[in-house]
């Protein structure tokens, strides 16, 4: 039974819209390892990369122009923006009244940048939905975007690959997911970390895996299903944090979900780890082919560390509501193959 | 600096959601906004957003740049006639110079337009691509 760990707003509160965006350019992985092993392939296939116009702003603007689409909004019905990033443009000014700007919402809201490496995105999406389940506001939206950047040569140049996810909250009666409560779980712990003025992250190795991702993944996944009384089988789909494509499967099997429940929305393979944008990119395209009356587990991790856990229930209104915006899956088929050379021009690896 | 910041600050609604402005005496779509309707000649202030649709009208590529814009290059340059009537200029993104067609379907997005050095802002503003979903 429950210990009063699960967290649930007083007015029940859902997904009223939602939206992706990946870039169009992939670097497989064997191209990678092309250069620095001489053969190989890389834990994913291949990575979504920003071409030279893009950032974490312009992708959380277009995810956040297909949320509001699909909410059917006016902009200006928005109280908050909240935009999760560990690669914000600006060290200093906020992403998201850039993204208010783009939207039309501004000036009445509020708007700020979160940071928690790859969980920035879902700690945004637990604050939207205290805002909007205490009545302060309406509609609150959550972005999670990266355009991760993995030091030449590193591991994690395989997988730190460019794109987001937007959510909007509001009421349950108008949304397309209600959620059934949610958890939270962080501890200091460092896996992963980039100190000030530097360019690329530094992580602990074989650190970031037990220690890391799985202890808080687990802890946060297995408490909400504990707290809710439920087991995997009581979920239709889960999305875990996708650093690649071993962590989540590990993870969602030791809490008992199946490949199946997990395999629409794992996208590491096909786009790489988007960091803030990864677990709830998953969400999205689950969210593209969700029935009514399916219930989805989502269960992000940040380095750092923690992870948020969140139980949804897939009401009637999704079905209208789909097609107002484009699906995540027409992002990752718009792909077009480069190689590392046009990749080191395009995420500014080549310095006079 | 200052001049730029100032400059780019003004102009953020018309870049960053192409928001034009509707005459209220015979309703033409004007973008940019003028405040004075190009068509009857009289006072049009009515900001109006605009679809972000429309097509190639023509176009040509550019392969040595202004100043600010030579990290882009090769690029396209575009007048994209919108939906609601206006011709917008505006760079092309995502396809190659060799893929763009005159009455090609295209959709605004916002993007990175230049940056003022390593220290200064970042201008972000439309930017026109291939329809995701036609």
């Amino acid at each position: 039974m429950g210990e009063g760990r699960l967290m649930k707003s007083q007015r029940a509160v859902g997904i009223v819209g939602h939206g992706a965006y990946v870039p169009m350019y992939r670097l497989p992985g064997a191209e990678i390892a092309r250069v620095w092993s001489g053969a190989g392939r890389g834990p994913v296939r291949e990575k979504a990369v920003a071409g030279l116009d893009e950032d974490t702003i312009t992708i959380a603007i277009e995810a956040a122009r297909n949320a509001v689409a699909r909410a059917g909004l006016a902009p200006e019905q928005l109280r908050a923006i909240w935009v999760g990033s560990e690669s914000h443009p600006y060290a200093v000014k906020p992403s998201s009244t850039l993204v208010a700007e783009a939207l039309g919402a501004a000036p009445y809201l509020l708007a700020a940048d979160f940071e928690f490496a790859c969980k920035a995105g879902t700690e945004a999406l637990q604050a939207a939905m205290g805002l909007v389940g205490s009545g302060m506001g309406d509609y609150a939206l959550a972005i999670g975007a990266d355009t991760a950047q993995g030091r030449p040569g590193d591991e994690l140049e395989y997988t730190a690959s460019s794109g987001g996810s937007a959510f909007i909250i509001g009421p349950a009666d108008h949304a397309v997911a209600i959620c059934r409560g949610s958890l939270s779980y962080v501890t200091d712990t460092p896996d992963f970390w980039r100190r000030a003025y530097q360019h690329y992250p530094s992580h602990g190795g074989r650190f970031t895996g037990e220690p890391a991702y799985f202890h808080h993944s687990e802890s946060a996944g297995g408490a909400l299903l504990d707290e809710l009384s439920m087991t995997a089988k009581d979920f239709t789909y889960a999305i875990f944090h996708q650093p690649n494509v071993k962590f989540p499967g590990r993870a969602a099997e030791r809490l008992g979900f199946t490949a199946a429940q997990i395999e629409p929305g794992l996208l590491s393979n096909l786009i790489g780890n988007t960091y803030a944008g990864a677990s709830l990119t998953g969400f999205s395209a689950v969210l593209d082919i969700a029935q009514p009356g399916d219930r989805i587990m989502l269960v992000s991790f940040g380095s750092g560390a923690g992870s948020d856990a969140f139980a949804w229930e897939i009401t009637d209104r999704i079905s209208s509501h789909r097609d107002m915006a484009p699906l995540t899956t027409d992002y990752i088929k718009r792909r077009v193959e480069i190689d590392y050379a046009l990749y080191a021009r395009y995420r500014g690896k080549l310095r006079d | 600096m200052e001049a730029k910041v100032a400059n780019d600050w003004r102009l953020r609604g018309q870049r960053y959601r192409l928001e034009g402005e509707v005459c209220g005496h015979c309703g033409v779509a004007i973008f940019p906004p003028r405040d004075i309707c190009p068509e009857c000649g009289k006072p049009a202030k009515t900001p109006a957003p605009l679809s972000g649709r429309g097509e190639v009208y023509t176009f040509s590529t550019v392969y040595n740049a202004p100043e600010g814009f030579e990290p882009y290059t090769p690029y396209t340059v575009a007048l994209v006639k919108l939906e609601e009537g206006p011709v917008v200029t505006a760079q092309l993104t995502d396809v190659a110079p060799k893929d763009v067609q005159i009455g090609m379907p295209v959709e605004m997005v916002t993007r990175r337009l230049r940056t003022h050095g390593e220290e200064g802002t970042i201008v972000y503003g439309y930017k026109f691509r291939p329809r995701v979903r036609v």
